[in-house]
C-alpha cells in the first residue's frame, strides 16, 4: 500500500464533524488549545469508544473496562469530546476548557475527568504506565487491552523505545501501541526535525507486530481493530493522519499544532468547515 | 541496610500479594529467593529507569505495591520527570529503593555520588523520604511501607553501620530521641546518627555536658510536633546531613521554623552537610565524609563552640 499517495482528503461524514464540531468547542470556549494534533485523531477515538473498546461511562473504574491512555496529552480536546459524547461527563463542561475552575485542562488529568486513565502533556510516560497496566492484567489474569496512543513527535523520546523493548520481552499481547502519524511536530515536518523513517521496520525490530493504515479511514480502523491477532506480540499500528484534518487552512500547518486567540473571521471559518 | 531493606520487601510478598519487586539490571543473584518463589512478581528489568518507574506506576494502577530498586542517583536525576508525575502526581504506591544515598559510592565519583538526592524528592506533593541509620531501623520502617498510600523514597546509607536503634520503635513519620538532652541536640537523619553519637559521647567525656541526638528516619513528613517540641526548647541544635545543605534535611528543620513566631523560637541552629561542590576525592566513604567535617570530632568541636558562645 503506498500511504503517501493514499488520498486521506475523503469528505468527513456526519458523525466526524459532529465529534469535530464539540472540539471547537473546547478550542473556542476556551481560546486556545492543540487545534492539529486533536484533529488528526478524531476518527481513531471514533472507532475505539464507538465500536472497540469496553467502557463504563456511569461507573468509569470499572475493572474489567478496556485502558486508554492519550501519552500525547495535547491531544486531549479529541479526547474530551468523545468522552463528552458518551456520557462521562455533560458536554456543556466542553466550552469551559482551561477556564481557571475547569475540570478540562491543555492537558488530560486522570483525577478531574471521568475517563481519563493517566495525566499526560509530558510526553514518552503514556507507553511505560500503559505497559505496567498490561503486565499488572497479566499477573491478576484480567482479560482487558491496554490502548496507548502516542504522538510522532513524541516517540523522539527514549522513554517510548525503552517501554517498547520491556514490552516486546514480556510478549505483552494485551498492549497496543496506536501511532499518530501526522507528520509534523511543533517545529516543522518530522523528516526534517527528526526523521522516524523507516518507522514500521524500527517498530518492528523493537519487536511489534505492526499494520499501517490511513487513519481517517473509518472502514480500515474498524478492520484492524476487529480482526485477531496473529502473534503474541505487543502491537503497534501506525496510523497515516492529518494534522488539522478537515479545515483546510490548518492542515498540515505546523502554526495550527496549538493556537490560541481566534479571531472572528478564525471563528467563523472554523465552523464553516464542518456544516454539514 | 541494603540487604535488610530487600530481604524485608520479600518478607512483605511472602504476605502480601500484591507486592512487586522490579529491579533495574542490578547485581547477579539479587532476590534469588524472591524471584524463585514468586516468579510472576519479580521483574529484573535493563538499563531503562525512565521506562520502569512509568512500569511501577502502571502496576500501581493494577492495585499492586512495586518496589523499585536501582542506584540513587539514576532513581533521583534521570527519572525526575516520571518520578514527578508517573509517581507523585498520580499518588500511587510505589516505593523506590535508592542504593547508594549520599556518599557510599565514594570510589565510583560524582555521577554515582547522591549529594542532592533529599533535596531534589523533598520537593515533592504526595513522596514521603525514609533515610533510616542502621538495618534494625530500615527494617522496621520498610515493614510500614504497605500502610502508605502515596509514593515513598527510601535512601539506603551504607552497608554494615553500627546498629544503634535497637530496642527503639521505628515508625514513619516519628522522630527518635536517641540520646535526649533539654538543651542542646544534634538533629540527624541517615548514618549521622551514628556520628553525632560519638560526637555526644566525646563531647560528655571532655566537657561532662549532656547533649541529645535526635533520628529524623522520615525526612518527609517531618515530626512536627516532636520538632516544635525542641525548637520550644532546646537552646542549641546542629543538624547534620550527608546531603549538600541546600534544600536539604536542615533547610527543611529552618523551613519549620520560619512557620513559627519569634517568642516560640528558643533554638539558636547550625546546620550541617556536604560542601556544595562535585566531589573531587574518591577513597571512601569515611574519608570523604571526613573531608566535609562531617566526622564526630568536628561535631563535638562545633557543639561546644555553640554552647561556648552562649556562656561566654
Amino acid at each position: 500500500m503506498n500511504l503517501e499517495k493514499q488520498s486521506y482528503s475523503a469528505k468527513l461524514d456526519k458523525r466526524s464533524k459532529y465529534l469535530r464540531s464539540l472540539v471547537l468547542e473546547c478550542l473556542i470556549g476556551g481560546d486556545r488549545g492543540h487545534m492539529g494534533s486533536a484533529m488528526s485523531l478524531i476518527e481513531i477515538l471514533r472507532v475505539l469508544y464507538d465500536d472497540i473498546l469496553n467502557y463504563y461511562p456511569k461507573n468509569p473504574k470499572n475493572e474489567d473496562r478496556d485502558r486508554l491512555i492519550l501519552s500525547k496529552g495535547h491531544g486531549c480536546l479529541a479526547l474530551y469530546a468523545i468522552l463528552a459524547d458518551k456520557g462521562f461527563f455533560p458536554k456543556k463542561i466542553l466550552k469551559t476548557s482551561s477556564k481557571f475552575n475547569s475540570i478540562l485542562g491543555g492537558h488530560p488529568e486522570f483525577d478531574k475527568v471521568p475517563g481519563i486513565e493517566a495525566s499526560t502533556g509530558a510526553l514518552g510516560h503514556g507507553a511505560p504506565i500503559g505497559l505496567g497496566i498490561a503486565l499488572g492484567a497479566r499477573i491478576n489474569k484480567k482479560k482487558f487491552n491496554t490502548f496507548v496512543i502516542v504522538g510522532d513527535g513524541e516517540i523522539n523520546e527514549g522513554s517510548f523505545w525503552e517501554a517498547s523493548m520491556i514490552a516486546s520481552k514480556h510478549k505483552l499481547e494485551n498492549f497496543h501501541i496506536i501511532i499518530d502519524y501526522n507528520k509534523i511536530q511543533s517545529y516543522g515536518k518530522t523528516k526534517d526535525v527528526l526523521d522516524l523513517e523507516p518507522l514500521k521496520q524500527k517498530l518492528q525490530s523493537f519487536g511489534y507486530e505492526v499494520d499501517e493504515i490511513n487513519g481517517h479511514n473509518i472502514s480500515q480502523l474498524k478492520t484492524y481493530f476487529k480482526k485477531n491477532k496473529k502473534s503474541k506480540k505487543p502491537s503497534a499500528l501506525i496510523c497515516h493522519t492529518i494534522k488539522g484534518k478537515g479545515f483546510y487552512f490548518a492542515e498540515q500547518n505546523p502554526f495550527w499544532h496549538h493556537k490560541n486567540f481566534f479571531t472572528d473571521k478564525e471563528k467563523k471559518q472554523l465552523k464553516e468547515c464542518i456544516k454539514n | 541496610m541494603r540487604k535488610t531493606c530487600l530481604e524485608t520487601v520479600f518478607e512483605l510478598a511472602k504476605t502480601n500479594k500484591k507486592v512487586v519487586f522490579i529491579g533495574s539490571d542490578l547485581g547477579p543473584g539479587v532476590l534469588d529467593n524472591f524471584k524463585k518463589k514468586f516468579p510472576d512478581r519479580f521483574f529484573m528489568e535493563g538499563v531503562a529507569e525512565q521506562a520502569i518507574i512509568g512500569m511501577s506506576a502502571g502496576l500501581a494502577m493494577q492495585k499492586f505495591r512495586p518496589y523499585v530498586n536501582t542506584i540513587a542517583t539514576f532513581i533521583t536525576r534521570r527519572c525526575f520527570e516520571q518520578v514527578v508525575i508517573d509517581l507523585c502526581l498520580h499518588n500511587l504506591p510505589v516505593t523506590l529503593i535508592g542504593n547508594g544515598g549520599g556518599m557510599v559510592y565514594a570510589p565510583l565519583g560524582p555521577t554515582h555520588q547522591a549529594i542532592e538526592d533529599i533535596s531534589i524528592m523533598r520537593t515533592l506533593p504526595n513522596l514521603t523520604i525514609i533515610s533510616p541509620c542502621d538495618a534494625h531501623d530500615m527494617k522496621n520502617l520498610v515493614l510500614q511501607t504497605t500502610k502508605i498510600k502515596g509514593p515513598i523514597y527510601i535512601r539506603i546509607a551504607r552497608g554494615g553501620e553500627k546498629v544503634v536503634t535497637e530496642g527503639f520503635k521505628s515508625k514513619i513519620g516519628k522522630a527518635l530521641v536517641l540520646k535526649k538532652s533539654t538543651k542542646y541536640n544534634f538533629l540527624t537523619t541517615g548514618i549521622t546518627a551514628q556520628i553525632a553519637l560519638d560526637a555526644a559521647s566525646k563531647i560528655k567525656k571532655k566537657y561532662k555536658i549532656d547533649v541529645g541526638v535526635i533520628h529524623f528516619s522520615t525526612i518527609k513528613p517531618l515530626d512536627k510536633v516532636l520538632l516544635k517540641k525542641i525548637i520550644v526548647n532546646c537552646k542549641k541544635l546542629i543538624t547534620v546531613e550527608e546531603n549538600v545543605v541546600e534544600g536539604g534535611f536542615g533547610s527543611s528543620i529552618l523551613e519549620f521554623c520560619a512557620t513559627m513566631n519569634n517568642q516560640e523560637r528558643k533554638s539558636d541552629i547550625k546546620i550541617l552537610g556536604l560542601k556544595s561542590s562535585f566531589s573531587n576525592k574518591y577513597g571512601t566513604q569515611d574519608q570523604i565524609l571526613k573531608y566535609n567535617n562531617l566526622q564526630d570530632d568536628f561535631l563535638c568541636k562545633k557543639m561546644y563552640k555553640l554552647i561556648s558562645d552562649d556562656k561566654f
